[in-house]
């Protein structure tokens, strides 16, 4: 594992996970891979048209993919698999073919339903290596029933590059097609070298601790959703002993470089292409979803400023702990000499109480704050991607109306020599448009679908991961004052006892 | 314009015992909030035949209780008293600039956050006029239980005089001169403190008064960031419930009532946290602050027993000398003799005075501890039981 490069520190650094992977498969680099479903293997009953698809196409070629699929017959030759059917072998039964069925709700309710008992937790953060090419390796255990699995209970060791890699071939399968995949968690240079120069001081523990937190709630996240859940790339991640390099997730790499340039082709696009909404649900969702983003900000901004100010209350408490020790000490007269000597206890008390508290508002509150700041940034994407896939559809039918618009020239030119030759071309060509307007309509119309499903799901997580975050939140609030209450209950006798 | 009615929370019981005697009661029964100043109604009750009428009141500002304790001060006669601590300055420009931000910041925030916070300012502002009512109360009512100070006539002049004292600040010259007293008894205090006392009990004293004093500044200092923390972290509760509130009105699943009942759980709990701050504030922070000042007083005490001291010393010399020389034999023997007694009047009074200091401050620090640890677990079972309601609420409904 000789790597000069580093990839856990980045410098160009990148928002976790939404964005990074081009709209069009087309453009992607074959290490980052392209072995997601197909749209034109799941949506065609024309097998013909798989093939004659020459510029979107599944690279069959990727090295990844043996490990992956070993088992699996290919999606190319597989017509109308869904997503999940790439592994039908190990599931042991087909799922319906939820995109031959006109209605796609009630398939939902059965998909999330069906014996989702799944737990996994990201433990034991250890430092491995020395000096700058050093790098935290984690502790991923997962405890199941599912038959998804070979095991009821296994673990694996894995490093933060790992789950960068794994939400990069992720985004890059799903995204595109409407599914929100849950980001991953965000890289930090100074966070990261600190560890790696050594610093066993608290600030880089609390580091450390911080992002293990993230990344067993971005690991839950991604199983939460049905469809990721199986996913081969995911069941990899929390199965297998030995894990390739994720080496795209490099920012300096050609895949980084790809990437940047690709997200800012993106951005440009993104402000000039405007939509006909046949459909005001999206445009409603879309003004629902920023307005959230809004408002969720401006809370998590509100509630870290509570982390800091209860940590500097610790802090204050701790110092006023001390100096009331040293009244005590001098005040001569004895019983108030040790009642103030007992003030000063229960300060101390106070400030791991207040310290413990602040742990909490982090964990409980402020983290699922910006966890859902960055998950919104994800339903964001999807939403664009639908518009991209949009805008595909309209390229397609003004090419085919150019092409038709060629043909009836055509028909008026005298050069007789050629024109049979070049009308049977035109006819091939519009053919072939006219199939490919065709695939685009139906793919708008799935990732259309999709969407709906997608934030029908999103916002039951949602209800779900609020309601018991603040609940659990609230818990600890009530302990800290049940602590408040015994701290000072056993001090009110040692204060009367003055005399 | 704020009034005071002294009934939340009296702010002034950092000193006891202050009200018993009948014949000279002494009390702030108003105050009023001016621009840059603050009027206090002086309302004198008694029964001592000084005066004329039993009972009265009269209009003083600040300026004035500082007349009245310097002029103790520097009245010889009470040189073996401690002298109560002439209260701090009303100080509202800290609040008077919050208010002004807020105003300015007006346009930047939804009406009902300005209207809350302009009632949150408002209520500090409040706060800091009763505590600065309680502390100009605090300094008269221990000069009237004063057997001594209380029968001062310039004291009666303060408490009778209609008339506006004409008393103004000193000028530039006269802090000056303050300026170079100070600097001048702080190097004597050092001179003197080296000096060792014959007398066990003032030796202890002025040991234990040295660590004291320090150690009390130091705990005031700690006490008051250790609250400014706490009404911070308060102030982002508040902020929180607002947010939450909004969510709640926007959100169009099943959290808008989660939300709403959040946010109105810590716009309750946020209110509770404040008193915390204040009643900490007013139980900790202001006794630590108050026996900065009296401990500071119980030093120059000392300090004005041992500059006796060492006079009267250095008038034994000059006696030996002249008897020695047997010129100015008389004078030598007359002035020896003033400093032996002021010497031993100071002393004499000086120890009642300190063994007084060290009973008022157990009572002040046991009542205020014991009110302090009362107030905590009132606030904390109050959090507890607002908590515990929403979380049941939450809990079945869901």
């Amino acid at each position: 594992m000789a790597d000069t490069d580093r990839e856990d520190e980045e410098l160009f650094t990148e928002p976790s996970g939404t964005q990074s992977q081009p709209a069009s498969l087309s453009t992607e680099d074959v290490s980052a891979n392209t072995n997601g479903p197909n749209q034109d293997a799941l949506f065609d009953d024309d097998p013909e048209d798989l093939f004659a698809e020459a510029t979107e196409e599944v690279s069959l070629d990727s090295p990844e993919r043996d490990i992956l699929l070993s088992d699996g017959p290919s999606p190319a030759i597989t017509p109308i698999t869904p997503p999940t059917s790439v592994i039908a072998p190990r599931i042991g039964h087909t799922h319906d073919d939820m995109f031959t069925h006109s209605s796609f709700d009630e398939i939902e309710e059965e998909e999330v339903d069906d014996s989702f008992d799944i737990n996994i937790s990201v433990s034991d953060p250890e430092k491995v290596g020395d000096g700058m090419n050093a790098y935290m390796a984690y502790k991923v255990t997962t405890k199941t029933s599912m038959s998804l699995f070979k095991q009821r209970e296994f673990s694996v060791k894995r490093r933060f590059s790992d789950f960068l890699g794994l939400h990069s071939k992720l985004a890059s399968k799903y995204l595109h097609v409407g599914y929100i995949v849950p980001p991953a968690p965000e890289k930090s240079i100074v966070g990261m070298t600190k560890v790696k120069v050594g610093k066993e001081d608290q600030s880089s523990n609390e580091f450390v601790e911080k992002r293990r937190s993230a990344l067993e709630r971005y690991l839950m996240r991604t199983v939460k959703h049905h469809i990721l859940l199986k996913d081969p790339d995911v069941l990899q991640f929390l199965e297998s002993s030995e894990l390739p390099r994720a080496v795209s997730t490099q920012a300096l790499s050609s895949a980084g470089l790809l990437r940047m340039v690709n997200k800012a082709a993106d951005a440009v696009n993104k402000m000039t292409i405007k939509m006909n909404e046949s459909d005001a649900w999206f445009e409603e969702k879309q003004q629902h979803f920023e307005s959230l983003d809004v408002q969720l900000r401006k809370l998590h901004i509100s509630v870290e400023s509570l982390v800091c100010h209860r940590k500097e209350l610790s802090v204050n408490t701790a110092q006023f702990a001390k100096s009331a020790a040293m009244l005590g000490n001098s005040e001569d007269h004895t019983a108030l000499s040790r009642a103030l000597s007992q003030l000063a206890e229960v300060e101390e008390k106070m400030d791991q109480l207040h310290q413990d508290q602040a742990n909490a508002d982090f964990y409980l509150f402020s983290e699922l704050l910006g966890d859902y700041v960055r998950l919104l940034a994800a339903v964001k994407g999807v939403f664009d991607h639908r518009i991209k896939t949009w805008q595909k559809w309209q390229d397609s039918q003004i090419l085919l109306q150019k092409k038709r618009e060629a043909e009836a020239k055509l028909q008026f030119t005298n050069k007789s020599d050629k024109l049979q030759q070049a009308k049977d071309e035109i006819k091939d060509e519009i053919e072939e448009m006219e199939g490919r307007v065709q695939q685009d309509e139906r793919d708008f119309e799935q990732i259309s679908r999709t969407i709906r499903k997608e934030v029908g799901r999103f916002e039951k997580e949602r209800v779900k991961d609020f309601k018991t975050s603040i609940i659990k939140y609230l818990e600890s609030l009530v302990l800290t004052q049940q602590q408040l209450i015994k701290y000072w209950e056993a001090f009110l006798p040692e204060a009367k006892a003055i005399s | 314009m704020f009034q005071s009615d002294q009934n939340e929370g009296d702010p002034r019981a950092v000193n006891v015992d202050l009200q018993t005697d009948a014949t000279l009661q002494v009390d702030i029964s108003d105050a009023l909030s001016e621009r840059d100043k603050v009027k206090f109604t002086v309302h004198t009750k008694s029964s001592l035949p000084n005066f004329k009428l039993n009972e009265f009141s009269v209009v003083r500002q600040h300026e004035e209780f500082i007349w009245l304790h310097d002029s103790f001060v520097e009245n010889e006669e009470y040189a073996g008293y401690i002298i109560p601590p002439a209260p701090p300055r009303p100080d509202f420009d800290a609040s008077r600039e919050k208010l002004q931000k807020l105003g300015e910041g007006e346009g930047s925030m939804t009406k009902e956050e300005f209207t809350k916070m302009k009632q949150e300012l408002e209520a500090e502002y409040l706060a800091i006029f009763k505590k600065t009512v309680a502390m100009h109360e605090v300094f008269l009512c221990r000069v009237a239980a004063h057997p001594v100070l209380r029968k001062d006539l310039n004291f009666h002049v303060f408490l009778e005089y209609n008339q506006d004292l004409s008393v103004r600040g000193k000028n530039k010259k006269e802090k000056l001169e303050d300026f170079f007293k100070n600097v001048v008894k702080s190097a004597d205090g050092v001179l003197v403190a080296g000096v060792k006392d014959v007398d066990d009990f003032f030796e202890h004293e002025k040991t234990f008064l040295l660590e004291y004093h320090n150690r009390v500044k130091d705990a005031s200092a700690k006490s008051d960031r250790m609250i400014r923390s706490h009404k911070n972290a308060a102030d982002d509760i508040n902020r929180i419930a607002s947010s939450l509130y909004t969510l709640g009105t926007q959100d169009t699943t099943e959290l808008c009532k989660f939300f709403l009942k959040v946010s109105e759980l810590f716009e309750k709990t946020r209110k509770v946290e404040s008193r915390v701050a204040a009643d900490e504030d007013l139980k900790l922070s202001d006794l630590l602050k108050y026996y900065l000042r009296e401990s500071q007083a119980a030093k120059d005490l000392l300090y004005r027993r041992s500059r006796s001291l060492v006079d009267y010393e250095n008038a034994n010399k000059a006696l030996d000398k002249a008897r020695s020389k047997n010129r100015d034999v008389l004078q030598a023997e007359t002035s020896q003799q003033i400093c032996c007694h002021k010497f031993e009047k100071i002393s004499e009074s000086a120890k009642q005075e300190l063994i007084d200091f060290k009973t008022r401050r157990v009572a002040a620090f046991r009542k205020n501890l014991v009110e302090l640890a009362e107030l905590e677990l009132k606030h904390a079972k109050g959090n507890l039981q607002l908590l515990q309601s929403c979380l049941g609420f939450m809990k079945t409904n869901t």
